[in-house]
Protein backbone atom coordinates (compact mmCIF):
# COMPACT_ATOMS: atom_id res chain seq x y z
CA UNK A 1 0.00 0.00 0.00
CA UNK A 2 1.14 3.59 -0.90
CA UNK A 3 1.28 6.38 1.90
CA UNK A 4 -1.02 8.91 1.10
CA UNK A 5 0.44 12.05 -0.77
CA UNK A 6 0.25 15.05 1.03
CA UNK A 7 -2.40 17.10 -0.10
CA UNK A 8 -0.15 20.06 -1.50
CA UNK A 9 0.71 18.18 -4.44
CA UNK A 10 -2.60 18.16 -5.16
CA UNK A 11 -2.82 21.56 -5.52
CA UNK A 12 -0.63 22.25 -7.59
CA UNK A 13 -3.03 20.69 -10.90
CA UNK A 14 -5.03 23.41 -10.24
CA UNK A 15 -2.52 26.08 -10.53
CA UNK A 16 -2.89 26.68 -13.98
CA UNK A 17 -6.68 27.11 -13.90
CA UNK A 18 -6.90 28.53 -11.06
CA UNK A 19 -4.83 31.33 -11.43
CA UNK A 20 -6.37 31.88 -14.59
CA UNK A 21 -9.82 31.89 -13.03
CA UNK A 22 -8.65 34.27 -9.98
CA UNK A 23 -7.16 37.04 -12.41
CA UNK A 24 -9.79 37.28 -15.45
CA UNK A 25 -12.91 35.91 -13.96
CA UNK A 26 -12.96 36.29 -9.91
CA UNK A 27 -10.92 39.15 -9.46
CA UNK A 28 -12.88 41.04 -12.07
CA UNK A 29 -16.21 40.59 -10.41
CA UNK A 30 -14.54 41.77 -6.92
CA UNK A 31 -13.39 44.68 -8.30
CA UNK A 32 -16.91 45.37 -9.99
CA UNK A 33 -18.83 44.90 -7.26
CA UNK A 34 -16.03 46.82 -5.34
CA UNK A 35 -16.39 49.58 -7.92
CA UNK A 36 -20.16 50.04 -7.90
CA UNK A 37 -19.96 51.66 -4.31
CA UNK A 38 -17.83 54.89 -5.55
CA UNK A 39 -17.73 57.30 -7.85
CA UNK A 40 -14.89 57.23 -10.02
CA UNK A 41 -15.77 58.86 -13.78
CA UNK A 42 -14.58 61.72 -15.97
CA UNK A 43 -16.41 64.02 -13.41
CA UNK A 44 -14.21 63.34 -10.23
CA UNK A 45 -11.16 63.01 -12.46
CA UNK A 46 -11.26 59.13 -12.42
CA UNK A 47 -10.26 59.66 -8.51
CA UNK A 48 -12.80 57.24 -5.87
CA UNK A 49 -14.74 58.57 -3.89
CA UNK A 50 -16.98 56.66 -1.29
CA UNK A 51 -20.34 56.52 -2.87
CA UNK A 52 -22.30 53.95 -0.73
CA UNK A 53 -25.60 53.27 -2.08
CA UNK A 54 -25.48 56.40 -4.25
CA UNK A 55 -25.09 54.46 -7.40
CA UNK A 56 -27.96 52.28 -6.77
CA UNK A 57 -30.19 54.58 -5.74
CA UNK A 58 -29.67 56.45 -8.95
CA UNK A 59 -30.15 53.42 -10.87
CA UNK A 60 -33.54 52.96 -9.42
CA UNK A 61 -34.04 55.68 -10.68
CA UNK A 62 -32.80 56.31 -14.00
CA UNK A 63 -35.84 55.93 -16.49
CA UNK A 64 -33.50 55.09 -19.17
CA UNK A 65 -32.08 51.97 -17.08
CA UNK A 66 -36.03 51.12 -16.53
CA UNK A 67 -36.35 50.86 -19.75
CA UNK A 68 -33.61 49.10 -20.78
CA UNK A 69 -34.19 46.26 -18.35
CA UNK A 70 -37.50 46.06 -19.49
CA UNK A 71 -36.50 45.89 -23.47
CA UNK A 72 -33.97 43.25 -22.45
CA UNK A 73 -36.86 41.24 -20.71
CA UNK A 74 -39.21 41.63 -23.82
CA UNK A 75 -36.12 40.22 -25.91
CA UNK A 76 -35.41 37.61 -23.38
CA UNK A 77 -38.84 36.25 -23.42
CA UNK A 78 -39.64 36.63 -26.92
CA UNK A 79 -37.05 34.99 -28.13
CA UNK A 80 -36.30 31.81 -25.90
CA UNK A 81 -39.80 30.86 -25.85
CA UNK A 82 -39.45 31.44 -29.61
CA UNK A 83 -36.71 29.13 -29.36
CA UNK A 84 -38.15 26.34 -27.26
CA UNK A 85 -41.21 26.40 -28.95
CA UNK A 86 -39.74 26.20 -32.58
CA UNK A 87 -37.22 23.77 -31.01
CA UNK A 88 -39.43 21.03 -29.51
CA UNK A 89 -41.77 21.45 -32.51
CA UNK A 90 -38.53 20.65 -34.47
CA UNK A 91 -37.05 18.15 -32.15
CA UNK A 92 -40.21 16.13 -31.92
CA UNK A 93 -40.72 15.62 -35.63
CA UNK A 94 -37.22 14.69 -36.23
CA UNK A 95 -37.02 12.41 -33.63
CA UNK A 96 -38.72 9.63 -35.59
CA UNK A 97 -36.60 9.93 -38.58
CA UNK A 98 -33.22 8.57 -38.03
CA UNK A 99 -32.56 8.94 -41.41
CA UNK A 100 -33.24 12.46 -41.76
CA UNK A 101 -31.10 13.67 -38.52
CA UNK A 102 -27.85 13.75 -39.34
CA UNK A 103 -27.95 16.02 -42.22
CA UNK A 104 -30.69 18.00 -40.53
CA UNK A 105 -28.34 18.77 -37.68
CA UNK A 106 -25.41 19.83 -39.86
CA UNK A 107 -27.70 21.97 -41.32
CA UNK A 108 -29.08 23.52 -38.41
CA UNK A 109 -25.78 23.69 -36.74
CA UNK A 110 -24.04 25.91 -39.52
CA UNK A 111 -26.03 29.01 -37.91
CA UNK A 112 -25.38 28.37 -34.48
CA UNK A 113 -21.61 28.15 -35.41
CA UNK A 114 -21.52 31.85 -37.04
CA UNK A 115 -20.03 34.59 -35.16
CA UNK A 116 -22.84 36.66 -33.63
CA UNK A 117 -21.60 39.85 -34.26
CA UNK A 118 -21.40 38.34 -38.37
CA UNK A 119 -25.10 37.07 -38.46
CA UNK A 120 -25.81 40.78 -37.04
CA UNK A 121 -24.18 41.92 -39.97
CA UNK A 122 -26.17 39.11 -42.64
CA UNK A 123 -29.49 40.18 -40.67
CA UNK A 124 -29.15 43.90 -40.96
CA UNK A 125 -28.25 43.04 -44.92
CA UNK A 126 -31.47 41.05 -45.50
CA UNK A 127 -33.64 43.67 -43.49
CA UNK A 128 -31.90 46.64 -45.83
CA UNK A 129 -34.82 48.40 -46.51
CA UNK A 130 -34.64 49.25 -50.08
CA UNK A 131 -32.18 46.12 -51.20
CA UNK A 132 -32.61 43.40 -48.55
CA UNK A 133 -33.98 40.05 -49.17
CA UNK A 134 -36.80 40.04 -46.68
CA UNK A 135 -38.57 43.15 -48.32
CA UNK A 136 -37.73 41.34 -51.66
CA UNK A 137 -39.64 38.23 -51.09
CA UNK A 138 -42.49 39.78 -48.57
CA UNK A 139 -43.03 42.55 -51.98
CA UNK A 140 -43.15 39.55 -54.58
CA UNK A 141 -45.79 37.75 -52.54
CA UNK A 142 -47.73 40.33 -52.14
CA UNK A 143 -47.57 41.16 -48.14
CA UNK A 144 -46.25 44.54 -48.28
CA UNK A 145 -46.82 47.32 -50.95
CA UNK A 146 -42.85 49.18 -50.32
CA UNK A 147 -40.34 47.84 -48.63
CA UNK A 148 -40.44 48.34 -44.49
CA UNK A 149 -37.47 50.34 -42.55
CA UNK A 150 -37.15 47.16 -40.43
CA UNK A 151 -34.61 48.82 -38.49
CA UNK A 152 -35.97 52.15 -38.34
CA UNK A 153 -38.78 51.27 -36.67
CA UNK A 154 -38.58 50.81 -33.12
CA UNK A 155 -41.41 47.75 -33.07
CA UNK A 156 -39.81 46.36 -36.24
CA UNK A 157 -36.41 47.03 -35.32
CA UNK A 158 -37.15 44.65 -31.84
CA UNK A 159 -38.37 41.87 -33.70
CA UNK A 160 -36.00 42.09 -36.15
CA UNK A 161 -33.12 41.46 -33.62
CA UNK A 162 -35.45 38.94 -31.62
CA UNK A 163 -35.71 37.34 -34.92
CA UNK A 164 -32.38 37.53 -36.11
CA UNK A 165 -31.73 35.57 -32.45
CA UNK A 166 -34.22 32.94 -32.85
CA UNK A 167 -32.65 32.08 -36.18
CA UNK A 168 -29.10 31.66 -34.98
CA UNK A 169 -30.21 29.83 -31.40
CA UNK A 170 -33.19 27.73 -32.44
CA UNK A 171 -30.84 25.29 -33.54
CA UNK A 172 -28.86 25.00 -30.14
CA UNK A 173 -31.84 24.47 -28.79
CA UNK A 174 -33.25 21.64 -30.77
CA UNK A 175 -29.90 19.42 -29.98
CA UNK A 176 -30.50 19.58 -26.41
CA UNK A 177 -33.80 19.01 -26.65
CA UNK A 178 -33.11 15.96 -29.38
CA UNK A 179 -30.86 14.45 -26.94
CA UNK A 180 -33.34 14.60 -24.19
CA UNK A 181 -36.29 12.85 -26.06
CA UNK A 182 -33.51 10.10 -27.27
CA UNK A 183 -32.92 9.57 -23.55
CA UNK A 184 -36.71 9.22 -22.50
CA UNK A 185 -37.29 5.62 -22.17
CA UNK A 186 -39.22 3.33 -25.08
CA UNK A 187 -41.56 1.48 -22.12
CA UNK A 188 -42.96 4.36 -20.78
CA UNK A 189 -44.82 5.18 -24.07
CA UNK A 190 -45.92 1.64 -24.46
CA UNK A 191 -47.56 1.65 -21.09
CA UNK A 192 -49.62 5.08 -22.08
CA UNK A 193 -50.49 3.39 -25.14
CA UNK A 194 -51.25 0.39 -23.41
CA UNK A 195 -53.56 2.63 -21.07
CA UNK A 196 -55.33 3.37 -24.02
CA UNK A 197 -53.95 7.33 -24.28
CA UNK A 198 -53.13 9.51 -26.93
CA UNK A 199 -50.59 11.06 -28.23
CA UNK A 200 -51.42 14.43 -25.65
CA UNK A 201 -51.05 11.82 -23.14
CA UNK A 202 -47.60 10.68 -24.12
CA UNK A 203 -47.04 14.17 -24.41
CA UNK A 204 -48.18 15.08 -20.89
CA UNK A 205 -47.22 12.92 -18.87
CA UNK A 206 -44.17 11.26 -20.39
CA UNK A 207 -42.30 13.90 -22.76
CA UNK A 208 -42.90 16.66 -20.89
CA UNK A 209 -42.08 15.59 -17.15
CA UNK A 210 -39.09 14.14 -18.57
CA UNK A 211 -37.87 16.88 -20.71
CA UNK A 212 -38.51 19.56 -18.46
CA UNK A 213 -35.92 18.35 -16.09
CA UNK A 214 -33.10 17.30 -18.70
CA UNK A 215 -33.48 21.00 -20.38
CA UNK A 216 -33.64 23.17 -17.61
CA UNK A 217 -30.31 23.87 -17.25
CA UNK A 218 -30.24 24.68 -21.44
CA UNK A 219 -32.99 26.50 -20.66
CA UNK A 220 -31.41 28.82 -17.76
CA UNK A 221 -28.41 29.38 -20.06
CA UNK A 222 -30.72 30.76 -22.60
CA UNK A 223 -32.32 33.11 -20.32
CA UNK A 224 -29.06 34.44 -19.03
CA UNK A 225 -27.19 34.47 -22.59
CA UNK A 226 -30.72 36.15 -24.35
CA UNK A 227 -30.48 38.68 -21.26
CA UNK A 228 -26.85 39.74 -21.98
CA UNK A 229 -27.42 39.94 -25.37
CA UNK A 230 -24.98 42.70 -26.81
CA UNK A 231 -23.43 41.74 -30.34
CA UNK A 232 -26.65 41.57 -32.42
CA UNK A 233 -28.09 45.05 -30.85
CA UNK A 234 -24.95 46.83 -31.19
CA UNK A 235 -24.76 45.87 -34.81
CA UNK A 236 -27.94 46.12 -36.04
CA UNK A 237 -28.85 48.83 -34.30
CA UNK A 238 -26.89 50.60 -31.70
CA UNK A 239 -29.62 50.39 -29.27
CA UNK A 240 -31.80 52.37 -31.63
CA UNK A 241 -33.94 53.89 -33.10
CA UNK A 242 -33.92 56.15 -30.51
CA UNK A 243 -33.07 53.70 -27.62
CA UNK A 244 -35.97 51.35 -28.40
CA UNK A 245 -33.79 48.44 -28.59
CA UNK A 246 -31.04 49.49 -25.73
CA UNK A 247 -30.64 46.23 -23.76
CA UNK A 248 -28.88 46.46 -20.38
CA UNK A 249 -25.10 45.44 -21.49
CA UNK A 250 -25.32 48.01 -23.99
CA UNK A 251 -26.46 50.74 -21.90
CA UNK A 252 -23.80 49.71 -19.09
CA UNK A 253 -21.22 49.30 -22.04
CA UNK A 254 -21.71 52.68 -22.94
CA UNK A 255 -21.90 54.25 -19.62
CA UNK A 256 -18.08 52.63 -19.15
CA UNK A 257 -16.87 53.57 -22.51
CA UNK A 258 -18.85 56.47 -23.59
CA UNK A 259 -19.45 58.38 -20.63
CA UNK A 260 -16.37 57.15 -18.90
CA UNK A 261 -18.83 56.41 -15.86
CA UNK A 262 -16.76 53.79 -13.81
CA UNK A 263 -18.73 53.66 -10.57
CA UNK A 264 -22.02 53.92 -12.44
CA UNK A 265 -21.40 51.44 -14.45
CA UNK A 266 -20.13 49.13 -12.18
CA UNK A 267 -23.61 49.61 -10.58
CA UNK A 268 -25.73 48.93 -13.21
CA UNK A 269 -23.62 45.26 -14.25
CA UNK A 270 -24.15 44.43 -10.62
CA UNK A 271 -27.92 45.37 -10.65
CA UNK A 272 -28.11 43.69 -14.08
CA UNK A 273 -26.34 40.51 -12.33
CA UNK A 274 -29.36 40.61 -9.28
CA UNK A 275 -31.65 40.61 -11.25
CA UNK A 276 -31.00 37.89 -13.47
CA UNK A 277 -30.38 35.95 -10.30
CA UNK A 278 -33.82 36.49 -9.02
CA UNK A 279 -35.11 35.08 -12.27
CA UNK A 280 -33.32 32.06 -12.23
CA UNK A 281 -34.11 31.39 -8.52
CA UNK A 282 -37.93 32.13 -9.45
CA UNK A 283 -37.70 29.72 -12.39
CA UNK A 284 -35.82 26.78 -10.56
CA UNK A 285 -38.48 26.89 -7.63
CA UNK A 286 -41.48 26.81 -10.10
CA UNK A 287 -39.74 24.38 -12.19
CA UNK A 288 -38.56 22.13 -9.17
CA UNK A 289 -42.08 22.30 -7.70
CA UNK A 290 -43.50 20.98 -11.22
CA UNK A 291 -41.33 18.12 -11.97
CA UNK A 292 -42.11 16.82 -8.05
CA UNK A 293 -45.53 17.17 -8.40
CA UNK A 294 -45.52 15.02 -12.30
CA UNK A 295 -44.50 11.96 -10.31
CA UNK B 1 -38.61 20.32 -40.44
CA UNK B 2 -38.21 21.08 -44.22
CA UNK B 3 -39.05 24.51 -43.79
CA UNK B 4 -36.25 25.05 -40.76
CA UNK B 5 -33.69 23.71 -43.05
CA UNK B 6 -34.48 26.27 -45.50
CA UNK B 7 -35.21 29.13 -43.53
CA UNK B 8 -31.43 28.22 -42.16
CA UNK B 9 -29.51 28.19 -44.93
CA UNK B 10 -31.49 30.92 -47.25
CA UNK B 11 -30.04 34.06 -45.38
CA UNK B 12 -26.91 32.70 -45.95
CA UNK B 13 -27.92 31.86 -49.70
CA UNK B 14 -29.17 35.67 -50.39
CA UNK B 15 -25.93 37.09 -48.92
CA UNK B 16 -23.51 34.50 -50.97
CA UNK B 17 -25.65 36.06 -54.18
CA UNK B 18 -25.22 39.50 -53.23
CA UNK B 19 -21.23 39.34 -52.51
CA UNK B 20 -21.52 37.63 -56.39
CA UNK B 21 -23.09 41.22 -57.61
CA UNK B 22 -21.87 44.52 -59.03
CA UNK B 23 -22.35 47.15 -56.76
CA UNK B 24 -24.44 48.89 -59.65
CA UNK B 25 -27.06 45.42 -59.40
CA UNK B 26 -26.85 45.11 -55.71
CA UNK B 27 -28.73 48.88 -55.80
CA UNK B 28 -31.10 47.45 -57.93
CA UNK B 29 -35.26 47.60 -57.31
CA UNK B 30 -36.54 45.36 -56.65
CA UNK B 31 -33.36 43.08 -56.26
CA UNK B 32 -32.62 40.25 -58.24
CA UNK B 33 -32.42 36.92 -56.89
CA UNK B 34 -29.50 35.74 -58.03
CA UNK B 35 -26.74 37.67 -59.86
CA UNK B 36 -26.73 38.04 -63.69
CA UNK B 37 -23.24 38.84 -64.32
CA UNK B 38 -21.57 37.15 -61.28
CA UNK B 39 -18.19 38.71 -60.31
CA UNK B 40 -15.24 38.02 -58.24
CA UNK B 41 -14.52 41.87 -57.53
CA UNK B 42 -16.00 42.10 -54.39
CA UNK B 43 -13.71 39.19 -52.76
CA UNK B 44 -10.73 40.80 -54.56
CA UNK B 45 -11.32 44.06 -52.65
CA UNK B 46 -11.73 42.55 -49.63
CA UNK B 47 -8.90 40.33 -49.63
CA UNK B 48 -6.53 42.16 -51.49
CA UNK B 49 -7.27 45.94 -50.92
CA UNK B 50 -8.48 45.84 -47.39
CA UNK B 51 -7.13 43.95 -43.84
CA UNK B 52 -9.35 40.85 -44.10
CA UNK B 53 -6.56 38.35 -44.41
CA UNK B 54 -4.86 39.88 -41.53
CA UNK B 55 -8.09 39.84 -39.36
CA UNK B 56 -8.34 35.96 -40.13
CA UNK B 57 -4.50 35.53 -39.26
CA UNK B 58 -5.48 37.32 -35.99
CA UNK B 59 -8.29 35.45 -35.16
CA UNK B 60 -6.34 32.13 -36.26
CA UNK B 61 -3.64 32.44 -33.88
CA UNK B 62 -5.77 33.98 -30.99
CA UNK B 63 -8.42 31.13 -31.26
CA UNK B 64 -5.73 28.75 -31.60
CA UNK B 65 -3.45 29.67 -28.65
CA UNK B 66 -6.54 29.84 -26.54
CA UNK B 67 -8.23 26.51 -27.01
CA UNK B 68 -4.41 24.89 -26.32
CA UNK B 69 -4.29 27.15 -23.00
CA UNK B 70 -7.52 26.80 -21.99
CA UNK B 71 -8.03 23.23 -22.70
CA UNK B 72 -4.18 22.14 -20.92
CA UNK B 73 -5.12 24.25 -17.67
CA UNK B 74 -9.00 22.36 -17.75
CA UNK B 75 -7.41 19.13 -18.53
CA UNK B 76 -5.00 19.30 -15.27
CA UNK B 77 -7.45 20.61 -12.96
CA UNK B 78 -10.53 18.50 -14.23
CA UNK B 79 -8.43 15.37 -13.73
CA UNK B 80 -7.77 16.00 -10.18
CA UNK B 81 -11.70 17.10 -9.86
CA UNK B 82 -12.80 13.92 -11.12
CA UNK B 83 -10.62 11.82 -8.42
CA UNK B 84 -12.26 13.97 -5.44
CA UNK B 85 -14.72 12.95 -2.98
CA UNK B 86 -18.46 13.33 -4.06
CA UNK B 87 -18.82 16.47 -2.13
CA UNK B 88 -16.44 18.48 -3.02
CA UNK B 89 -16.56 17.91 -6.67
CA UNK B 90 -20.05 19.12 -6.64
CA UNK B 91 -19.30 22.41 -4.84
CA UNK B 92 -17.06 23.05 -7.64
CA UNK B 93 -18.72 22.55 -10.41
CA UNK B 94 -21.45 24.13 -8.99
CA UNK B 95 -19.24 27.28 -8.92
CA UNK B 96 -17.45 26.78 -12.14
CA UNK B 97 -21.68 26.40 -13.38
CA UNK B 98 -22.44 29.95 -11.43
CA UNK B 99 -19.05 31.55 -13.05
CA UNK B 100 -20.29 30.44 -16.54
CA UNK B 101 -23.79 31.99 -15.77
CA UNK B 102 -21.94 35.95 -15.41
CA UNK B 103 -22.98 38.26 -17.97
CA UNK B 104 -19.30 39.05 -19.74
CA UNK B 105 -20.44 43.08 -19.20
CA UNK B 106 -19.66 41.97 -15.59
CA UNK B 107 -16.06 41.93 -16.22
CA UNK B 108 -15.60 44.10 -19.22
CA UNK B 109 -13.81 46.57 -17.01
CA UNK B 110 -12.19 45.45 -15.02
CA UNK B 111 -10.75 43.04 -17.87
CA UNK B 112 -9.71 46.67 -19.87
CA UNK B 113 -7.97 47.88 -16.75
CA UNK B 114 -5.81 44.61 -16.28
CA UNK B 115 -5.41 44.38 -20.03
CA UNK B 116 -4.24 47.98 -20.17
CA UNK B 117 -1.71 47.61 -17.04
CA UNK B 118 -0.38 44.76 -18.86
CA UNK B 119 0.59 46.43 -21.73
CA UNK B 120 -1.79 44.00 -23.37
CA UNK B 121 -3.76 46.50 -25.44
CA UNK B 122 -3.82 45.17 -28.96
CA UNK B 123 -1.46 42.65 -28.78
CA UNK B 124 -2.92 38.99 -29.18
CA UNK B 125 -2.47 37.95 -25.89
CA UNK B 126 -4.63 40.54 -24.27
CA UNK B 127 -7.86 38.55 -25.90
CA UNK B 128 -5.81 35.28 -25.36
CA UNK B 129 -5.74 35.24 -21.72
CA UNK B 130 -9.08 36.30 -20.94
CA UNK B 131 -10.43 34.08 -23.01
CA UNK B 132 -9.03 30.88 -21.99
CA UNK B 133 -10.06 32.55 -18.09
CA UNK B 134 -13.79 32.42 -19.59
CA UNK B 135 -13.97 29.69 -21.60
CA UNK B 136 -12.82 27.32 -18.51
CA UNK B 137 -15.79 26.88 -16.66
CA UNK B 138 -17.18 25.51 -19.34
CA UNK B 139 -14.43 23.02 -20.53
CA UNK B 140 -13.50 21.37 -17.16
CA UNK B 141 -17.41 21.05 -16.48
CA UNK B 142 -16.93 19.00 -20.03
CA UNK B 143 -13.47 17.01 -19.51
CA UNK B 144 -14.46 16.12 -15.48
CA UNK B 145 -16.89 14.31 -17.04
CA UNK B 146 -15.03 12.33 -18.88
CA UNK B 147 -12.42 11.51 -16.74
CA UNK B 148 -14.65 10.39 -13.86
CA UNK B 149 -15.67 7.13 -17.12
CA UNK B 150 -12.12 6.40 -16.85
CA UNK B 151 -11.41 3.35 -14.16
CA UNK B 152 -9.61 4.22 -11.12
CA UNK B 153 -7.74 0.85 -10.85
CA UNK B 154 -6.08 1.97 -14.11
CA UNK B 155 -4.53 4.91 -12.52
CA UNK B 156 -3.23 2.27 -9.79
CA UNK B 157 -2.05 -0.56 -11.94
CA UNK B 158 0.16 2.27 -13.58
CA UNK B 159 1.06 3.83 -9.42
CA UNK B 160 2.39 0.04 -8.81
CA UNK B 161 3.78 -0.42 -11.94
CA UNK B 162 6.15 2.72 -10.68
CA UNK B 163 4.69 5.83 -12.97
CA UNK B 164 4.95 8.73 -11.12
CA UNK B 165 1.29 10.55 -10.77
CA UNK B 166 1.75 12.82 -13.57
CA UNK B 167 3.63 10.44 -15.74
CA UNK B 168 0.22 7.97 -15.55
CA UNK B 169 -1.71 11.00 -16.73
CA UNK B 170 0.38 12.05 -19.46
CA UNK B 171 0.92 8.24 -20.56
CA UNK B 172 -2.21 6.52 -19.67
CA UNK B 173 -5.26 8.61 -18.70
CA UNK B 174 -4.76 11.46 -21.39
CA UNK B 175 -4.82 9.26 -24.47
CA UNK B 176 -8.53 8.21 -23.36
CA UNK B 177 -9.68 11.01 -22.97
CA UNK B 178 -8.42 12.40 -26.39
CA UNK B 179 -11.51 12.89 -28.12
CA UNK B 180 -12.95 14.76 -25.26
CA UNK B 181 -10.01 16.91 -25.60
CA UNK B 182 -11.03 17.69 -29.14
CA UNK B 183 -14.33 18.81 -28.41
CA UNK B 184 -13.46 20.98 -26.17
CA UNK B 185 -10.75 22.52 -28.36
CA UNK B 186 -13.05 23.00 -30.64
CA UNK B 187 -15.87 24.18 -28.72
CA UNK B 188 -13.40 27.05 -26.96
CA UNK B 189 -11.70 27.70 -30.88
CA UNK B 190 -15.63 28.70 -32.15
CA UNK B 191 -16.19 30.89 -28.78
CA UNK B 192 -13.45 32.70 -29.33
CA UNK B 193 -13.44 33.15 -32.93
CA UNK B 194 -17.11 34.58 -32.45
CA UNK B 195 -16.31 36.79 -29.77
CA UNK B 196 -17.07 40.57 -29.92
CA UNK B 197 -17.61 42.83 -26.86
CA UNK B 198 -13.96 41.67 -25.78
CA UNK B 199 -12.27 42.49 -29.14
CA UNK B 200 -14.11 45.38 -29.87
CA UNK B 201 -13.38 47.16 -26.00
CA UNK B 202 -9.27 45.52 -26.65
CA UNK B 203 -8.25 46.20 -30.17
CA UNK B 204 -8.82 49.44 -32.00
CA UNK B 205 -6.25 49.01 -34.49
CA UNK B 206 -7.20 47.53 -38.11
CA UNK B 207 -4.20 45.58 -38.16
CA UNK B 208 -5.28 43.35 -34.56
CA UNK B 209 -8.39 43.24 -35.26
CA UNK B 210 -10.21 39.86 -35.10
CA UNK B 211 -12.13 38.63 -38.29
CA UNK B 212 -15.66 38.73 -36.38
CA UNK B 213 -14.53 42.51 -34.92
CA UNK B 214 -13.44 42.93 -38.49
CA UNK B 215 -16.22 42.05 -40.69
CA UNK B 216 -19.23 43.80 -38.04
CA UNK B 217 -16.99 47.21 -38.20
CA UNK B 218 -16.37 46.88 -42.15
CA UNK B 219 -19.25 50.10 -42.95
CA UNK B 220 -18.14 52.31 -40.22
CA UNK B 221 -14.53 51.90 -42.61
CA UNK B 222 -16.22 54.26 -45.20
CA UNK B 223 -17.29 57.60 -45.08
CA UNK B 224 -19.64 58.07 -48.00
CA UNK B 225 -21.57 54.84 -49.66
CA UNK B 226 -21.64 51.51 -47.29
CA UNK B 227 -19.89 48.62 -49.69
CA UNK B 228 -22.81 46.04 -49.74
CA UNK B 229 -20.92 43.82 -51.75
CA UNK B 230 -17.69 43.83 -49.32
CA UNK B 231 -19.58 43.03 -46.55
CA UNK B 232 -21.71 40.46 -47.87
CA UNK B 233 -18.24 39.19 -49.17
CA UNK B 234 -16.70 39.58 -45.74
CA UNK B 235 -19.75 37.86 -44.20
CA UNK B 236 -19.43 35.05 -46.54
CA UNK B 237 -15.44 34.86 -46.65
CA UNK B 238 -15.37 35.00 -42.66
CA UNK B 239 -18.23 32.23 -42.61
CA UNK B 240 -16.55 29.61 -44.30
CA UNK B 241 -13.73 28.38 -41.67
CA UNK B 242 -16.52 27.90 -38.98
CA UNK B 243 -18.79 25.96 -41.63
CA UNK B 244 -15.81 23.93 -43.23
CA UNK B 245 -15.75 23.09 -38.93
CA UNK B 246 -18.92 22.00 -38.62
CA UNK B 247 -18.76 19.92 -41.41
CA UNK B 248 -15.44 18.11 -40.52
CA UNK B 249 -16.50 17.97 -36.78
CA UNK B 250 -20.01 17.45 -36.44
CA UNK B 251 -20.30 14.75 -34.31
CA UNK B 252 -18.13 15.66 -32.16
CA UNK B 253 -19.42 19.66 -31.52
CA UNK B 254 -23.00 17.76 -31.26
CA UNK B 255 -21.59 15.62 -28.33
CA UNK B 256 -20.14 18.65 -26.52
CA UNK B 257 -22.74 20.94 -26.62
CA UNK B 258 -24.78 18.05 -25.34
CA UNK B 259 -23.03 17.16 -23.11
CA UNK B 260 -22.23 20.36 -21.44
CA UNK B 261 -26.07 21.43 -21.35
CA UNK B 262 -28.01 18.52 -19.80
CA UNK B 263 -25.50 17.04 -17.31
Amino acid sequence: MKKPRPIILDLFWFVPAGALLAIFVVYPVIRTIGLSFFHKSLATGFVSEFAGLANFVRALTDSRFIASLWITFLFTAISVALEFGLGLLLAISTESIRKAQGIVRVILLIPWTLPTAVIAVLWAWMLNDQYGGVNAVLLRLGVIDSGVTWLGKPATAMIAIAFADVWKTTPFVFLILLAGLQNIPRELYDAIEIDGGGTWAKLRYVTWPHLLPFTFVALIFRIVQAFAVFDLVWVMTGGGPGGSTETVSIYTYRTYMRYLDFGYGAALAITTVVVLGIIAAVLYRAVVAKYEKAF
Amino acid sequence: MIVCCVAALAPITWTASSSLKSAAELTLVPPTLLPHAPTLSNYDVLLFKRPFLRYCLNSFVIATMTSLVCVAAACLAAHRLARMRGNVRSIARLGLLVVAFFPPIVFIFPLYELIRAAGLVNHPWGLILPYSALNLPFAIWLLTGSFQQIPYELEEAASIDGLSRFQTFRKIVLPLVTPALITAGILVFVSSWNEFMLALTFMNVESEKTVTLGVATLSGAFAEEIPYGQIAAGVIASSIPLIALVLIFQRRIIAGLTAGAVK
